[in-house]
């Protein structure tokens, strides 16, 4: 089910480690960027293309927030809410966020366009906290403009499937 | 005293984030006085010489954890800790973003003194647009020949490689780094054998962070000697501190070591915000423990924090005001660490989850005086009979905030109230 380039992505990322199965990662993140989630089936590819077990590979992806088992909405968000970002107001930003897109966190919006959660996963973003990222980017000093301008911004886009591919880089 | 600019001197420099700008401001320089002037032992003796520490958290000296590395035995890994995922802690992103080269050029230098020919640099998933910017650096280097066969015209050859984590903080702990970059989940392994001795496919391995690894640029350049004379006896260098909270001016902030935490603060921070005053502090990250206002004219000294009975940790300050309820802040980090825990070991995954129980209880007023004091047993069950100290730090804070902050605790209890936000009605919990 895998399209051809997904596939070649998959084995340049094999045969980069001295261990095929090092590139179960690497794997499993070119897929979602080309799915958008990990379909069992897809992961059953990725497994043969690794000389694996198809359940060594999904015993890999379940380990990992950021691998999606299910299908997702257009645009995927996450709101920090640990502490750092608690203490400039990432509770307002998720009440905020439940009100606008009119779901609760962990849930896709009517039309598909978000899916949004609130993560206790620290983002990193602490010095320009309240932060979320959308699609993998990092919006920082989160007010209600701010928030209307980036979710506009973001309906306004093409179809992102999560982030770029894999990384390239020579053979080892 | 101003900041003390060392690994932060070119950020703001237009371009730096490319080859051209970097090599114009001196860059690799360093890399190429090591290949061609220093045999691999003489980096490592004036790096054990500058008395470095890592930069991760643990603070072990970089020098002897190269040591440990058995003669002879290839091929030997590096890998780069760029998982950074500590509550609070944004500085290795920082450093990438704001000198990606300067990364590139310390992971040349270290693999040139351990003869490593391949380094991985395990960057975390979250930080997407940091491994795609180090993706685009390495590609210039490699094609200006500062990595890959045969560098800058001597017999060294290293290959770098990026990997991208998936959202898992168990991964900065470095024996489930590996255990994740060999393609399992990542969960930590029995300490002996160390990587030194045993790591990623078997074989020697050095993990060492990203701003630990920015250091040795400077180290080649100017000798141990001399980073040895910046910041105290025990802790030389500076860091780069990840200020965060309620001061006026987030973000980071590069000082000498052994400076008191007030400059810090004060000078640097903009002090507590909207004029309010300062409660509590939070040095080194998620995992360490509580200080009080009185302990600002600490110096920036891993030892001295210690002895206070905290850390400087991964380089975290993260301040609360006089508004802050220190159970909710709790409530937040053990609820952080019952997420993280891997799972591998019964103490962290069963005690962070009584753990998380109990303070969502605590917090909404529904816990009685008696649950409260388990608290103290909870803990007791974890720390220092976990796997790995992702356990154990998941009771530090918590049980730091509780003996700091009693009281505040307590009034929670049996639908009382927080002394900050009011009354706690117990029914809508």
């Amino acid at each position: 089910m895998l399209a051809a380039q997904t596939r070649a992505q998959i084995e340049r990322a094999r045969d980069r480690y001295p261990q095929p199965r090092s590139a179960i990662l690497p794997s499993l993140w070119a897929v979602q960027h080309e799915l958008g989630w990990l379909p069992p089936e897809a992961m059953a590819e990725v497994a043969e293309i690794l000389g694996l077990a198809p359940s060594e590979v999904q015993a890999v992806s379940t380990f990992y927030s950021m691998y999606f088992q299910k299908p997702q909405g257009r645009h995927h968000i996450l709101v920090c809410v640990n502490a750092a970002c608690a203490l400039r107001g990432a509770d307002e930003t998720v009440a905020y966020m439940e009100r606008r897109l009119g779901c609760p966190s962990g849930s896709t919006t009517a039309d598909g366009m978000f899916t949004w959660e609130s993560t206790i996963e620290c983002l990193g973003g602490c010095g320009g906290a309240p932060m979320m990222q959308i699609d993998h980017r990092s919006e920082e000093n989160l007010t209600p403009e701010r928030i209307e301008e980036i979710l506009g911004r973001a309906a306004a886009e093409p179809v992102d499937h999560h982030g770029a591919p894999p990384s390239g880089g020579a053979a080892g | 005293m101003a900041e003390y600019k060392l690994l932060t001197k070119d950020v703001g420099v237009e371009g730096i984030q490319t080859l051209p700008v970097y090599e114009r401001r001196g860059g690799y320089q360093a890399l190429r006085t090591a290949l061609r002037e220093r045999t691999p032992d003489e980096i490592v003796e004036q790096v054990k010489l500058s008395g470095l520490r890592g930069r991760g958290g643990a603070g072990f000296p970089t020098g002897t954890k190269w040591s440990f590395l058995p003669r002879d035995v290839f091929p030997r890994y590096l890998c780069i800790n760029a998982d950074e995922s500590e509550p609070g802690c944004f500085k290795d992103r920082y450093l990438i973003d704001e000198n990606p080269h300067q990364l590139i050029e310390g992971i040349l230098i270290a693999a040139y003194a351990l003869q490593v020919q391949h380094a991985f640099l395990y960057i975390r998933g979250e930080y997407h647009d940091q491994r795609l910017l180090l993706e685009r650096c390495l590609e210039q280097a490699r094609a200006k020949g500062y990595i890959g066969e045969r560098i800058l015209g001597t017999d060294f050859g290293c290959d770098v490689i990026v990997h991208g984590g998936a959202g898992a903080y168990i991964c900065g702990e470095e024996t489930a780094l590996i255990d994740s970059l060999e393609g399992w989940r990542g969960q930590p392994r029995l300490k002996p054998p160390f990587p030194a001795v045993k790591g990623l496919y078997g074989k020697p391995t050095v993990v060492n962070n990203v701003e630990t690894l920015s250091n040795l640029p400077h180290i080649v350049t100017r000798g141990g000697e001399w980073f040895k004379s910046i910041g105290t006896e025990r802790s030389s260098g500076t860091r780069v501190w990840c200020c965060s909270g309620h001061i006026e001016h987030p973000g980071c902030y590069e000082m000498e070591l052994g400076r008191p935490i007030r400059e810090l603060l004060e000078e640097h921070c903009g002090g507590v915000w909207k004029g309010r005053s300062l409660k509590a502090f939070q040095p080194g990250g998620g995992s360490m423990q509580v200080l009080l206002p009185e302990h600002l004219d600490l110096p920036l000294d891993m030892d001295a924090v210690m002895k206070a009975g905290s850390s400087l940790g991964a380089g975290a300050m993260m301040f609360m005001d006089e508004t802050t309820c220190l159970v909710d802040v709790s409530r937040r980090l053990v609820d952080f660490y019952h997420h993280e825990s891997c799972g591998k070991c019964v103490p962290c995954r069963e005690g962070t989850y009584f753990e998380s129980r109990l303070m969502h209880k605590l917090e909404a007023g529904l816990a009685t005086l008696d649950e409260l004091a388990t608290l103290t047993d909870i803990c007791a069950n974890m720390d220092g009979k976990c796997f790995c100290p992702l356990g154990d730090t998941a009771t530090w804070f918590v049980i730091s905030a509780y003996k700091a902050f009693r009281s505040e605790f307590e009034a929670h209890c049996g639908a009382g109230a927080c002394p900050v936000r009011g009354p706690l009605l117990a029914e809508t919990a």
